[in-house]
């Protein structure tokens, strides 16, 4: 079942992918075969394929079960907004939230998720910004 | 002996304080993300290219230090697949086969001593292999036209899948994937800007060191979160090594395996499709069949048991850069990256390379001989420090991996968008692993997009459209032949081989990619 909804969620992004390139617009300079052919084959191969994985279905893969699911997707919810929040809050705050929040839904205690969010964000810090002069992101306080 | 002064003038790049630095550092991380289940080869030197770059190293250091990772992820994938018979990388499966047994006689010193000579064997030998046989194959790549070299890149997508692919369609789709985010941006002949939708963000098209580190790293991440794998690698297990130095009886024994080993590794290496896992799948089966045909010792803690496989996949990452330098076009995950780091420096691999690029080719050989002897003191007498590793849990280490992987991007870009592209490319790589959807033709296909479209183009500018000069040379339809004939040649024995490598697969899951 896993395989055809692939082989749908392919089939449709590739037809979005072969109108978008339908819309490509020609430039002043044009060459013999333009901007549009490669990506019509690239288009081609992906529905091809999609459709192949809609007739002939691998067997399930192990799908989390929905508790284990949620798990990634607050995950990527914590990334992402991690991503927003370094401009704002900078590296040092903002990796500690992210690093303490990874470290606990794998098995830490708070405290010690905690600790070790501290522990990893100075850590980077030290290493990244003040040995190697890397630039972070830096927030309110300078960090 | 041309091939020798240039070997020379490697040396002397290489030879300066900081590139030997950066040598022995490179080692050292690689050796500790090989040993570390979940950090294989790939996703080792993913996340340390855009770090490389953020620091302003030069083409040479930064290339002499990822290789460096490379070559000694290579080394330590060993240590947890003789301590714990789980394998540190992919490469390293067929090593738990005896080395575990050995360990759990007592003998785990000498596994990882022999082993360690193993490695180097095969990759100096295989380093060797390079020198001599990259400079020919340049020869006959200074005969591609635009249209052979079309055929080349299809060539390598076509066999990328592998020999074990069960199913092609996931392969083809995986290359199409890639090659249709790499067609995103202004378009380089035209300056047509297509499928941007107007983000300005999307103008430049896609950076390929986000895709990497995000379906290399992070889904990583997201495979580690999913089955809550927050323990120690080491876990209560004790990590015993004992004697560390093999009787000379034993290393004298295992000098013929070395000898075959490092020959079938460096062919699998060099091979489209092959790569280091088959290298020492082979390497192992092969050597099975030649000393012990009936089962008696193999699989019970035979040190030629250790010896074959490590020989073998450390001998295919040599060959393995044969064609990444020489054509331009990796055989496998991790070639694959380190053609980003190429191609991050502005250096186009290829044939061009060796004659426009030539302090970078052979200093980067010179540092790959360096960085050999330095894996080979790291890995016999320091290997206690490295299987300490293990002992750090994985709730620990995962976040750090992250943490590192928004650092590098954020380094290179310093971008909000580009770092949630990135946690997006985590999340559609773990999709793609759940669904045995293989995630390097998704790179390859972002990083060879561009120039396998230029090279069509030229060579439709050249015939004037007409798409015969795709098959208009004896060298192209030798090429369509091999294409063809890989694609289509796990259809028919992929199932077997693959049944052949999970039955000796341990449990555990590991690393994408080799």
């Amino acid at each position: 079942m896993s395989d055809r909804i692939f082989g749908g969620v392919g089939l449709a992004l590739a037809v979005f992918y072969l109108w978008a390139a339908s819309i490509i617009p020609d430039s002043f300079m044009v060459d013999v075969i333009g901007p549009r052919t490669f990506p019509y084959i690239v288009g081609s191969v992906l529905a091809i394929c999609s459709v192949f994985f809609l007739v002939f279905p691998d067997s399930e893969p192990h799908w989390p079960v929905s508790r284990d699911f949620l798990e990634i997707v607050f995950a990527a919810a914590v990334m992402f907004l991690y991503a927003a929040l370094l401009p704002e809050l900078g590296f040092v705050i903002s990796t500690v939230l992210a690093t303490s929040y990874l470290t606990w839904r794998l098995g830490s205690k708070p405290v010690g998720a905690l600790l070790t969010g501290v522990a990893t964000s100075a850590g980077i810090y030290v290493v990244f910004h003040l040995v190697l002069g890397l630039s972070l992101a830096k927030g309110p306080m300078g960090f | 002996m041309e091939i020798l002064s240039s070997l020379g003038d490697g040396f002397i790049i290489a030879l300066t304080v900081e590139n030997l630095f950066l040598a022995f550092l490179g080692c050292f991380l690689g050796t500790l993300m090989g040993a570390l289940p979940g950090l294989g080869p790939a996703n080792g030197v993913a996340i340390l290219i855009p770090i490389a770059f953020s620091l302003g190293l030069g083409p040479t250091p930064a290339l002499i230090l990822l290789t460096s990772v490379y070559y000694g992820a290579m080394y330590g994938g060993r240590i947890s697949s003789i301590l714990l018979n789980i394998p540190g990388d992919e490469p390293a499966m067929m090593t738990c086969l005896d080395g575990y047994p050995m360990a759990q006689q007592g003998r785990a010193g000498e596994a990882l001593s022999l082993s360690g000579i193993a490695s180097f064997v095969g990759a100096f030998f295989a380093t060797w292999g390079l020198v001599l046989l990259a400079p020919q194959l340049v020869k006959i790549a200074l005969l591609f036209g635009p249209a052979e070299y079309f055929v080349l890149f299809t060539l390598a997508f076509a066999t990328l899948g592998g020999i074990s692919s069960t199913n092609q369609a996931k392969s083809a789709f995986a290359a199409a994937l890639g090659l249709g985010i790499a067609m995103i941006g202004s378009d380089s002949q035209t300056g047509s800007q297509r499928f941007t939708f107007g983000e300005i963000h999307l103008y430049d098209g896609i950076d390929f060191l986000i895709a990497i580190v995000g379906l290399f790293a992070l889904s990583e991440v997201f495979i580690f979160l999913e089955h809550h794998r927050g323990g120690a690698a080491g876990g209560s297990r004790a990590l015993k090594i004992g004697k560390l130095l093999p009787d000379l009886g034993v290393l004298k024994r295992c000098v013929p395996t070395m000898g075959r080993s490092t020959i079938i590794g460096f062919i699998a290496g060099v091979l489209p499709g092959a790569g280091a896992s088959l290298g020492s799948f082979l390497s192992y089966s092969l050597e099975k069949s030649a000393v012990d045909r009936e089962g008696k010792t193999f699989g019970k803690g035979d040190p030629r048991g250790v010896v074959a496989p490590e020989v073998g996949n450390n001998a295919a990452s040599g060959g393995a850069l044969v064609p990444m330098l020489a054509l331009g076009v990796p055989g496998s995950g991790t070639t694959a990256v380190l053609l980003a780091v190429l191609l991050q420096l502005n250096i186009t691999p290829g044939p061009l390379l060796f004659t426009k690029n030539p302090d970078v080719v052979w200093g980067l050989i010179a540092a790959l001989f360096i960085g050999n002897f330095m894996l080979l003191a790291l890995n016999i007498p320091l290997v206690g420090l490295f299987t300490r590793i293990l002992l750090v849990p994985t709730r620990i280490l995962m976040p750090v991996v992250a943490m590192i992987s928004f650092v590098g991007i954020y380094g290179i870009t310093g971008s909000t968008f580009d770092m949630m592209l990135m946690v997006a490319f985590g999340l559609v790589g773990w999709v793609l692993r759940k669904l045995d959807v293989p995630l390097v033709p998704v790179i390859l296909g972002i990083l060879l997009g561009n120039e396998m479209e230029v090279n069509l183009r030229r060579a439709m500018t050249i015939s004037d459209g007409d798409w015969s000069i795709l098959v208009g040379s004896p060298l192209a339809i030798v090429l369509w032949i091999i294409a063809i004939t890989g694609f289509l040649l796990p259809v028919v024995l992929g199932r077997r081989v693959k049944s052949k490598i999970e039955a000796s697969r341990p449990a555990d899951e590991v690393a994408e990619g080799d």
